[in-house]
């Protein structure tokens, strides 16, 4: 069975449809690739899988592990393994990371009936994970992202997909502001948890990415669709001869 | 005691009320007349009202409506289940002092082995015995409010505190107010607490309900006299019963390099109003004072504070926030004045009122007047919801929505918190905001 299936998805944001009739197929253990132009929808694809609200799905369904997505609450959809690393993660003053990593992480194993983390195995837990994406201890004890420059805040993303385990891990732009030596670090992580049971959508303008994480499937999405899909070379392509082909094809 | 009875029908009832209840209340000669003069200030201008400035926004007529008649004292049983509600509020290591129905409790209270400087009366003893300075200590509040003019005249009991100098009390004081009667009835209670010269205490003052007590009246007041060097922490969590109504008003005078830290969370009774002025007083004097209110339902909470800068080179810190979901209403009138003389001060306060439905309010009334022209003085108040985007990214890691908004919820009102200074009092209040958060999933 595929992991994720998008079949002809129509999404609209006040009254303007953004995506029109998207389709897209994930299988576990594949790691897809999404490009396209600014303001073709990638964002919009990304978030509707994660249940923000204010999109208004007018067609088309998304099933993951065969299950209708679109009727779960974003926290069901958690707990059953869907993991959006943002393009802009929030910062939320007053809630230390410390804190709200571990009621996220018991939060999704309770809902799975899964019994919840001692203190000790927790901290245990993040520490190593931390270590290994280089991010201090002391940016685990301030507000969630609060005072994170940009790259850190990308790498707080990393660490919770390192903490939670998603079957589906979509990384949305996860290279912007990453400075060189970051964005090995953090590609590392994520090829860390590539297994055959996980797949990755990963959302970027930058063919550099795909050097280090490589995919088996590259999608040119534009106007709301996705126009194009190939194997790796695609994006060497793109990189050489950019979207205009492709706008024409939307 | 010649009484002018009133006329109208609120005052008439009140006037029996006052009648009945005076050979109860303690005190004779200066004392009685006192009582007498505030009873004709207080049947002069009845229960506040939309008209009147301070009241605004808490209309006694409209949700108070009338005085109930003074408690009885405790029986047996009454004192039995106040036991069991003190027992379940009681602050580890604290120094606990009962009054039950507005009546000192011995019984209910630690009075034994007290700490050298400190000294523990009851109102009524103090109000009985020939003590012109404390008694004028006592008469300070203000009876131009109607409120407090209440109070004054039908005070019945309540705590006389002293700290001598240079006393630091280790062991915080925990005022524990006690509604027990299956009578819908009214306590009037005064306490006064001074420290001497570079004395130290802590106060924790909690209002709670026995089993079984029914809708009830605190009309509480308290004299806080702080003096030169020395340092307060105060914290009051009112958690009465749902039906009750809590009138409390507070007076605070600070010496010179004195510092008050205040913190107060309502998250009890049906309507409360607690109106504290606080007067800063001697130079190099510190004032924090927060509070939460964290209200459902219908509950309806004022907090109105007055910060008096007379003298120069004092600080004061207001943080208030409050949460307001279902149908409450939460009140926040937060006025500062800057006397002429009182240069380089530096006084501060923002408040903020999260709403968790669409039928919740809350009012803002921050006032600043500044008469002086060398300060630093700002105040800011915000109202709104929680922060949709915040909400989501919490539960696209798994937080349920009620889980979500608490997080946010208690991030919101740990902005106060934090400013307790005492650990165990700052540990307290989490508890008591999480107990509320948890009710709410
Ligand atoms: N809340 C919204 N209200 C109105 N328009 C929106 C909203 N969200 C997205 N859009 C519009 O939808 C379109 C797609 O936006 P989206 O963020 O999905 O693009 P993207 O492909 O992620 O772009 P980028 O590469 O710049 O991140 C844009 O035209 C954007 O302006
Ligand atoms: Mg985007």
């Amino acid at each position: 069975m595929s992991l994720l299936e998008v079949k002809n998805l129509q999404v609209r944001v006040e009254e303007r449809e953004i995506l029109h009739g998207l389709s897209l197929t994930v299988n576990p253990g594949e790691v897809h690739a999404i490009m396209g132009p600014n303001g073709s929808g990638k964002s919009t694809l990304s978030h509707v899988i994660a249940g923000k609200p204010g999109y208004q799905v007018t067609g088309g369904e998304i099933l993951f592990k065969g299950e209708d997505l679109l009727e779960m609450a974003p926290d069901v959809r958690a707990a059953k393994g869907v993991f959006l690393a943002f393009q802009y993660p929030v910062e939320i003053p007053g809630v230390a990371t410390m804190n709200f990593l571990r009621t996220a992480l018991n939060a999704q194993r309770k809902a799975r009936g899964e019994s919840e983390y001692s203190t000790p195995d927790f901290l245990k837990k993040v520490r190593e994970v931390a270590a290994s994406l280089n991010i201090p201890q002391d940016m685990l004890r301030r507000g969630v992202n609060v005072g994170f420059s940009g790259g850190e805040k990308k790498r707080n993303e990393i660490l919770q997909m390192a903490l939670f385990q998603p079957s589906l891990c979509i990384l949305d732009e996860m290279d912007s502001g990453l400075d060189i030596d970051a964005l090995r670090v953090a590609a590392d992580g994520v090829n860390a948890l590539r297994s055959p049971e996980r797949a990755m959508v990963v959302i970027t303008h930058y063919q550099r990415l795909l050097n280090y994480i490589v995919p088996d499937v590259v999608h040119v999405m534009s106007k709301g669709r996705v126009v194009k899909s190939g194997g790796k070379e695609l994006a060497l392509e793109l990189e050489a001869s950019g979207y205009a082909q492709f706008e024409d094809a939307a | 005691m010649n009484l002018v009875l009133a006329k109208t029908d609120t005052g008439r009832a009140i006037s029996d009320i006052f009648a009945v209840a005076r050979d109860r209340l303690p005190g004779a000669g200066k004392i009685a007349d006192a009582r007498r003069q505030a009873f004709e200030s207080y049947e002069r201008a009845g229960l506040p009202h939309r008209r009147i400035e301070d009241w605004k926004y808490t209309d006694l007529r409209v949700l108070m409506r009338d005085v109930l008649p003074l408690a009885a004292a405790p029986d047996a049983a009454a004192l039995k289940r106040a036991e069991a509600a003190a027992k379940a509020h009681a602050v580890e290591g604290a120094r606990r002092l009962v009054l039950v129905d507005g009546v000192f409790a011995p019984k209910l209270s630690d009075v034994g082995r007290l700490e050298s400087g400190l000294s523990i009366r009851t109102l009524r003893d103090v109000l009985e015995a020939d003590d012109a300075a404390l008694h004028a200590q006592l008469l300070a509040p203000d009876n131009s409010d109607a409120m407090v003019a209440l109070n004054s005249a039908m005070m019945t009991d309540g705590l006389v505190i002293e700290i001598a100098d240079g006393t630091a009390l280790t062991q915080p004081l925990h005022i524990v107010h006690i509604a027990s009667s299956a009578q819908p009835a009214a306590m009037f209670t005064r306490s006064l607490l001074k420290l001497g010269k570079t004395a130290g205490a802590t106060l924790v003052e909690s209002y709670i309900a026995a089993d079984g007590a029914k809708s009830y009246q605190v009309h509480d007041a308290l004299v806080l006299a702080i003096g030169d060097g020395a340092r307060l922490d105060h914290v009051r969590l009112v958690e009465d019963g749902r039906d009750a109504f809590n009138i409390s008003s507070s007076v605070v005078t600070l010496g010179t390099r004195a510092h008050f830290n205040t913190f107060g969370m309502t998250s009890g009774a049906g309507v409360s109003r607690y109106q504290a002025v606080i007067a800063v007083a001697g130079e190099h004097s510190r004032v924090e004072t927060n509070g939460v209110n964290l209200l459902n339902g219908r509950q309806h909470a004022d907090s109105t504070l007055f910060l008096d800068h007379a003298v120069p080179n004092c600080s004061s810190r207001e943080i208030f926030r409050a949460v307001v979901d279902d149908r409450a209403h939460s009140v926040f009138q937060g006025r500062i004045i800057v006397r002429p003389k009182a240069q380089k001060t530096d006084a501060k306060m923002m408040t903020r009122a999260l709403l968790l439905s669409d039928e919740a309010e809350a009012d803002n009334k921050p006032e600043l007047e500044i008469f002086a022209d060398d300060v630093t003085c700002g105040h800011g108040a915000t109202t709104g919801a929680l922060d949709e985007s915040l909400l989501f990214y919490l539960r696209a890691r798994g937080l349920s929505e009620k889980e979500a908004q608490a997080l946010l919820i208690q991030a919101f009102v740990g902005e106060a918190i934090e400013q307790i200074a005492n650990d165990h009092l700052r540990e307290m209040a989490i508890a008591t905001a999480q107990r509320w958060l948890e009710a709410r999933a």
